[in-house]
């Protein structure tokens, strides 16, 4: 008979009018990976958060092996053996993986006996389930997917037998991820319990055995994974049918738009990021770049849109230059039409700190449109701001809430409306739908494709393929740099991956 | 997910954790009175009457605070546009030498209320331009403001001491300060509205500058969350990222911030010499400046904030004064000691106490902590 790891009966949390959590009721079975979905918003950051004593729930009980338990911070859910991996790591930056993971458990003042047992502790770990990282490494010289496994790491040092995993793949490049499901995999066969929350069904399916859905606050199902199907979720999650691909007719190109011609672009370090790439976006279509994250794709973003220096090349927009001397005012830019969705929708896209009406004028507060002289008119940028809110319907519907009380999906919102509702000419995205429900996603193709259908030229760079694949009239493909091959969207995922992954563009054709 | 702690309502983010800090504050002064053998209740007794007992202390009190509602204005408009000023001292100062010399050129030909909007203006040019510099070489060469505003403090002090003790003083006088200026760079005083409330006032030298205090607050609230330049520097202070991809100025904003910064540094000159002392004196500004930073902090860069914290520190400072005139074992320096523990509290420890606050509001009503007070039945 399988025994509950984890109960949750009636758990309500609200932060003021929200409802983020109403009588939620959830059982995790011991030694069994259960996954949760649900949109943007939905509630499942909260129900973590209050397991793991973040937040206090409102009412409710939590049952940790059918006791009956209070957790009121992180340190009582440690003591209860739950474990968790945030979506932003919480790692000191310039400490060595192996002074990470005993921060906060060191036992005693001169640390050497605490460092000689964790290393030895470590090393244990890390042939048991198979997380290989070196104990002396810095962090900040590390790539994200070994962050996560030293973040995984910290966890299993402090006797976590409960993990939770909050979108942990967000971040990670699909060999990072299939890595990381193999390590789940290894947890659960030591006995562990995995708490996975994720928006790519697909990794619900390869890897968890149970999955639950939530729907506005709500529990709204819970289903054995192998008797269940992406189709089948995306509509519990969404309440309706959701395109998991959307239709789209034959692009009409027209004139181009934007012309990209040898441009090179370095790094804060002088290590060439962007290395003489050439490309044509023409009015009317979309064009995807595929590749691995880290290729160089977000300084190619940057570049473009004038955040950049670059080092050698052109960038034409409507046939006039672009300013690549580091100098150009990417406010010029947005009057002539060239609109940019960051890919860092955290510290570049947004200001999390700011009201959500503050952040949909960014960039664009020197629109007349949101002054009365040198005032803001915050009657027209709060209306201005409803509007959006109300047009992607963004939840909650509260322009005047802080950004950082959004949930990650609703703040990617947040940006792609105030970008594409400017009407641009020419839209450059980076990573649409990084952390956004299948819903959402749904939504943002659909606009992405009808902006490209009134003539916009849109450039789209995604780790995910799916989407590149989905949404592209053409596709580039980046490794080290350089595009090392262009494909139609009736390309297969085998032929770019092989691509991605830096094989011979002639073998790759093959 | 980023934020570990639930957020806790207005009232007591502003009002219950200052409230607590400064009570901290004062149980660590008590202790220290009682440690010269004072009596801690009859001290905090003298130093509360000392400032708002009589018309006169009022006065006082509100003497003091237009000063520092200027610096602590001051430190708030760098602050929200991501800068640390800590020259305002200098900035201060310095303004003291725009002043001296529009008042020494007017004061036998014009009367107040012309020289005033003058004076105003060369102290704010001479604040703003004291501070241009270190701004320009943050925003140009990356020197750390902190520093070269500290550093500015230091050469604002060198040339004040050569300017009085040169061509501003009077040539036959030995002090190193200006004459006293004519009645046509005096300042009205405002201790006749504090008479309209019955209270009696031998002489203090509240003036009209506290009113253009208060209007300065309410432009630099305006400044900050109505202006199109307000919105750049706050988000130039959140996330200079951010600002560069919203095509706001690095330079620009830096520079510009900093100059509305040292212009309010550079307007608290105005009250102690127009406004009381009619001249312009060596070291007139007396800390005022770094008072600033605890006025700025404690009022939570709010305007309104920064008005309350000042007039706090213009009841210590009054009151202290008091204090040590009726006490004799509590010195000048024992002042300045509660002053720092007021400021140690209310400033740097400013966090010290929230986490507990924190815990003890989600222990007794999880759902009050949140954005607002919540709607609707418990479930
Ligand atoms: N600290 C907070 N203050 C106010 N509202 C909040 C806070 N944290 C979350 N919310 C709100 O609670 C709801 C649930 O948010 P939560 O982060 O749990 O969603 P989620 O399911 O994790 O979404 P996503 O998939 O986008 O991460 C949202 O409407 C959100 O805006
Ligand atoms: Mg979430």
């Amino acid at each position: 008979m399988a025994q509950a790891a984890i109960e949750l009966i009636g758990i309500n949390k609200s932060f003021g009018a929200v409802r983020a959590n109403r009588d939620i009721n959830l059982e995790i079975v011991r030694g069994t990976i259960h996954g949760i979905v649900g949109e943007n918003g939905a509630g499942k950051s909260t129900l973590m958060s209050i397991l793991y004593g973040f937040y206090q729930a409102d009412s409710g009980e939590i049952r940790v092996g059918g006791k009956p338990a209070s957790i009121k911070t992180p340190n009582d859910a440690i003591a209860l053996g739950i474990g968790m991996v945030h979506q932003h790591f919480m790692l000191v930056d310039n400490f060595t993986v192996l002074e990470n993971v005993i921060l906060g458990a060191e036992s005693d003042a001169l640390l050497t006996k605490s460092i000689a047992k964790a290393r030895s502790e470590l090393e244990r770990l890390e042939r048991e389930y198979g997380l290989e990282v070196d104990p002396d490494a810095i962090i900040e010289e590390l790539p994200v997917g070994l962050q996560q496994r030293v973040e995984i790491l910290k966890a299993l040092y402090r006797g976590a037998e409960i993990l939770i995993l909050d979108e942990p793949t967000g971040v990670l490049t699909p060999a990072e991820a299939d890595h990381l499901f193999r390590i789940l995999k290894q947890l659960k066969e030591q006995g562990k319990t995995v708490v996975l929350i994720t928006h790519k069904l697909r990794e619900i399916m390869a890897i968890t055995d149970t999955v639950s859905v939530m729907r506005q606050g709500t529990m709204v199902a819970t289903r054995e994974t192998r008797k269940t199907t992406v189709e089948e979720l995306a509509e519990l999650m969404v309440g309706r049918r959701v395109l998991l691909r959307v239709e789209k007719g034959e692009a009409e190109a027209g004139g181009v738009k934007l012309a990209v011609k040898n441009l090179t672009v370095k790094d804060s370090r002088g290590v060439t990021m962007v290395d003489d790439i050439s490309f044509d976006i023409r009015a009317g279509e979309i064009v995807g770049i595929a590749g691995v994250a880290g290729n160089g794709q977000s300084e190619l973003l940057e570049a473009i849109s004038g955040i950049r220096r670059a080092v050698s090349g052109s960038v034409m927009l409507d046939g006039k230059p672009i300013d690549l001397t580091g100098a150009a005012d990417p406010g010029e830019l947005r009057d002539r039409g060239l609109a940019h969705v960051p890919e860092d929708r955290h510290h570049v896209g947004l200001v999390l700190a700011f009201e959500e009406n503050e952040n949909s004028i960014l960039g664009y507060h020197d629109d007349p449109r949101y002054l009365k002289g040198p005032f803001l008119d915050i009657d027209a940028i709060r209306n201005d701001a409803r509007d959006k809110i109300t047009k992607y319907d963004i939840r909650p519907a509260d322009c005047r809430l802080k950004t950082a009380n959004f949930s990650g999906g609703n703040q990617q919102k947040i940006v792609l409306a105030r970008e594409m509702e400017q009407d641009p000419g020419v839209l450059i995205v980076g990573q649409p739908t990084r952390g956004v429900d299948v819903g959402a996603i749904e939504f943002i193709h659909k606009r992405l494709i009808a902006m490209r259908d009134q003539g916009k030229a849109v450039l789209v760079v995604s780790v995910e393929l799916d989407e590149i694949r989905s949404l592209s009239d053409r596709i580039l493909v980046m490794f080290a740099g350089r595009i090392v091959g262009e494909r139609g969207p009736e390309a297969t995922e085998g032929e770019l991956g092989l691509l991605m992954a830096g094989v011979e563009q002639r073998e790759a054709a093959e | 997910m980023s934020t570990p702690y639930a957020k806790l309502p207005a009232w007591a983010d502003y009002g219950l954790i200052p409230v607590i800090n400064l009570a901290v504050a004062f149980v660590v002064a008590g202790f220290v009175v009682m440690l010269v053998g004072e009596n801690p209740f009859r001290a905090a007794v003298i130093l509360v009457e000392g400032a708002f007992g009589k018309g006169q202390g009022i006065a006082f009190t509100l003497f003091y605070a237009t000063t520092f509602i200027f610096s602590g204005l001051s430190v708030a408009v760098a602050a929200h546009c991501g800068l640390f000023n800590i020259g305002g001292e200098g900035q201060g100062y310095i303004a003291g030498l725009g002043i001296g010399i529009v008042c020494l050129a007017f004061d036998s030909v014009l009367p107040w209320w012309l020289t005033f909007p003058i004076a105003i203006i060369a102290a704010a040019a001479m604040g703003a331009l004291w501070a241009l510099i270190p701004a320009y070489l943050q925003a140009k060469r990356g020197s750390h403001i902190v520093i070269t505003t500290i550093m500015f403090n230091f050469i604002a002090a060198s040339v004040m001491v050569y300017a009085l003790v040169g061509f501003l003083k009077p040539p036959s006088s030995m002090a190193p300060q200006t004459r006293t200026f004519l009645d046509g760079a005096q300042l009205p005083k405002l201790n006749w509205v504090i008479e309209l409330f019955g209270a009696k006032i031998r002489s203090a030298p509240l003036n009209i500058s506290f009113l253009l205090a208060l209007v300065m607050a309410f432009l630099v609230w305006l400044l900050i969350w109505r202006t199109r330049l307000g919105y750049e520097m706050r988000t130039y202070g959140h996330s200079p990222k951010a600002a560069r991809y919203a095509g706001i100025s690095e330079t620009r904003i830096i520079i510009i911030a900093m100059m509305i910064s040292g212009a309010l540094a550079g307007m608290m000159a105005l009250n102690p010499t127009m406004g009381d002392q009619h001249n312009v004196a060596l070291d007139f500004v007396s800390g005022a400046g770094f008072v600033g930073i605890a006025v700025a902090l404690m009022g939570r860069l709010h305007p309104v904030g920064i008005v309350l914290a000042a007039i706090l520190f213009g009841m210590l400072y009054q009151g202290g004064a008091e204090l040590a005139f009726e006490m004799p074992a509590i010195s000048r320096d024992m002042i300045v000691i509660i002053q720092g523990l007021v400021i140690l509290f209310a400033g740097a420890l400013e966090h010290m106490f929230r986490p507990y606050v924190q815990a003890l509001f989600a222990s007794i009503s999880p759902r009050s902590v949140g954005i607002e007070a919540a709607k609707g039945k418990g479930a």
